[in-house]
């Protein structure tokens, strides 16, 4: 197990290198000058040289790529020379000439306003998605299956930007039921916290929902025709216990690991609905960077992001390791 | 006093016009069809035949563990003079396992990949018996070990996945065994298994049967393994039961033309060389399309021994008595059917006495 865990971090260091390579060396041959961002529109070229030189951007992208890791690891002073210099402490993700803000500082302000949307969500959809998903299994072929079954097609074919407008034009603005969203911290406010999180967890909760539904559905079912539940019944267990403890274990083991991995996606940003809400984290910040071309924020959300899904499917491993003693001896 | 008297009378199981059917997309599937045997305590029934035959499905029937909303079902079946066609689930579930057991095919996939062997059999004891867990633990210790597993008290802690294909059937007879049932029914107890643990897992289903007087129905496709083992062999095809004996008439004189054919369709190491396995030619019938008349018809070779044409094409054969306790399925007029059972046996004695 231990060695396993070893193998693993390595393996997740290794992917990383790989992606921070790829990541760089791809956004360093896209068109556009991140020096071009550094000054407004009544910008000499003069100026703009002189800033690309400051700035280390006329430097081979190797020598970027490795100042760009060893700001990771120990930070690194953006403008050395200049007047005024920019200290980006480890870890260090970038400099953002077009907010003039570290990448980190960027980011730490937008990632709990992602957390929390995507926390809610999340809560929200397993409940939702496991609940209805075992009923639908538990009675297959009869109307409530269908009736779920029906219910899940719709929030499956709804577009989350489609509900999310139709909740702000009729909750928020027709009806008045709940104030303009406005982040605030949980416990700064929790009431007002809620009242913003509320509608967009939904929206986001809508579509993974339909889509558990249907997962945990066909699971149970599948897990039902297994032999081992067979032989739970032909031991004279309780049909309680059959499906608790002999069915249910074993076929939400794979949905609750999905989850996790759909969870890890959602902390990267959820892009519609954190901007039809107005909420500033993640998702909005990598969609206002991607049309400002400010390539530091957008080289670091990559990160970031990427980091957490492959984190994320360490811990899941882990967690099937721990759920599932076929996988334990690695 | 005259109701104990009567119901002495009942053979320990009693299976009478069983049916089952089932509907599926495609039609209504009648996987046993009229089915009917006794079994006397302490007694080994093998039921034979091909998959789809409906063997399992009876098997599954007895222990009522077809699907009982899905599933039709009809006739009656008296385990020690208890009804269970019908008996409530709660009832039921008070039966399996305690009173009577089952060990299936797949041992792997029969155990639950995520429990330890242990407590997947000390479940069994505690669900039927108020005994403490130390008690219970004791006791599957003492059942491991009784099934010839070694090392039990590592084994005991052990998953599924870290034992053998026979190991793991061994588990499952425990399991099956640890409450003492007075039926064991083994649905295809060796074929997922090596063809050397084959024998092992038979021998020990027998000698458990002679020390805790189990009756045992054995199910199976080879009839190759039940000679030694089986009392009372009923041969099935089609939903129905075809061809019914005790073992050693049916290997000495059975009649029915598919019990033939699988006859011959067991490899033999006194069979000369040069003489090929005569397979069945021919697919099982779907079980939602049975043949109007005789159901194996379609694949008899001695149908065309039907040269007056006077045989019922779209008329089921009844089960007859061809002797005291043989019961055979066949519109071939009785000498016709000795003669070629002559035939098939005989000649096969013949080759091996040369």
């Amino acid at each position: 197990m231990v060695g396993y865990l070893i193998r693993r971090l390595i393996g997740m260091f290794v992917l990383l290198f790989l992606l921070s390579v790829t990541v760089f060396v791809l956004f360093s041959m896209l068109p556009g000058d991140p020096a071009r961002l550094t000054c407004g529109k009544a910008c000499s070229p003069e100026i703009v040289a002189s800033n690309r030189h400051r700035l280390g951007l006329d430097e081979p992208v190797i020598v970027q790529y490795q100042k760009f890791v060893t700001g990771i690891f120990a930070g690194r002073v953006y403008a050395p020379n200049s007047p005024d210099p920019v200290v980006c402490e480890a870890p260090c993700l970038g400099y953002s000439f077009f907010r003039r803000e570290t990448v980190g500082s960027l980011l730490t302000r937008a990632a709990p306003v992602t957390f929390w949307l995507a926390i809610g969500a999340f809560l929200i959809w397993i409940a939702v998605g496991l609940f209805l998903g075992i009923i639908a299994a538990l009675n297959r072929g009869k109307w409530l299956d269908r009736l779920i079954m029906g219910i899940s097609l719709i929030g499956y074919s709804m577009p989350s930007f489609f509900i999310g407008l139709v909740f702000v034009f009729f909750i928020i603005i027709k009806l008045q039921w709940l104030p303009f969203p406005s982040f605030v911290q949980p416990w700064d406010n929790p009431i007002g916290f809620l009242q913003t999180m509320i509608l967009p967890w939904i929206v986001l909760a809508i579509l993974y929902a339909a889509f558990y539904i249907r997962l945990t559905r066909n699971q149970v079912l599948e897990t039902f025709g297994e032999d081992y539940v067979r032989t739970a019944r032909s031991k004279g267990l309780p049909e309680r216990v059959v499906v608790v403890k002999h069915a249910l274990r074993a076929g939400l083991t794979p949905i609750v690991t999905a989850a996790g991995l759909d969870l890890a996606g959602l902390l990267g940003g959820a892009i519609i609905s954190e901007n039809i809400f107005s909420l500033p984290g993640l998702g909005s910040l990598a969609v206002d960077s991607v049309l400002q071309s400010d390539l530091p924020v957008i080289t670091g959300l990559t990160l970031v992001t990427a980091s957490l899904i492959i984190f994320a499917n360490l811990v899941v491993d882990l967690f099937y390791a721990v759920i599932d003693p076929r996988v334990r001896i690695g | 006093m005259i109701e104990p008297e009567a119901r002495r009378d009942r053979p320990f199981l009693s299976v009478e016009n069983l049916s089952v059917a089932f509907p599926t997309e495609d039609g209504l599937v009648r996987a046993v069809d009229g089915v009917s045997f006794q079994l006397e305590r302490g007694k080994t029934l093998a039921i034979v035949g091909e998959s789809g035959s409906g063997k399992s499905v009876t098997a599954q029937a007895i222990m009522g563990l077809h699907n009982r909303k899905a599933t039709q079902i009809s006739g009656q079946i008296w385990l020690d003079n208890q009804e269970l066609v019908g008996m409530p689930l709660p009832e039921v579930q008070d039966l399996r396992g305690n009173e009577m057991a089952m060990i299936f095919q797949d041992p792997m996939s029969s155990l639950h990949p995520f429990y330890r062997i242990g407590d997947q059999i000390t479940e069994a004891i505690r669900v039927h018996r108020k005994i403490s867990k130390a008690a219970a633990r004791q006791e599957t210790l003492d059942m491991l070990r009784h099934v010839g597993i070694p090392a039990v008290e590592r084994r005991i802690d052990a998953y599924p996945h870290q034992l053998s294909g026979g190991m793991r059937q061994r588990v499952m007879i425990a399991m099956a065994l640890i409450n003492s049932p007075q039926l064991l029914i083994a649905d295809e107890p060796t074929t997922a298994l090596d063809v050397t643990v084959q024998a092992q897992i038979l021998e020990l289903i027998q000698r458990l049967q002679g020390e805790f007087g189990t009756t045992v129905i054995v199910i199976t496709h080879d009839l190759g393994i039940v000679a030694d083992m089986a009392d009372e062999v009923a041969v099935m095809y089609g939903a129905r039961i075809v061809e019914q004996a005790p073992t050693a008439i049916l290997y000495d004189r059975a009649e029915m033309p598919y019990t033939l054919g699988l006859l011959a369709s067991i490899p033999r190491m006194d069979r000369a060389l040069t003489e090929r396995l005569d397979p069945i030619r021919g697919n099982p019938p779907s079980p939602i399309n049975l043949p109007k008349g005789c159901v194996f018809q379609p694949r008899c070779k001695y149908w065309e021994l039907n040269v007056d044409r006077n045989l019922p094409l779209n008329v089921r054969p009844e089960l007859v008595e061809a002797e005291p306790g043989h019961w055979v399925r066949c519109h071939l007029p009785p000498e016709v059917r000795r003669r070629i059972s002559r035939e098939v046996i005989h000649g096969l004695t013949e080759v091996s006495s040369t």
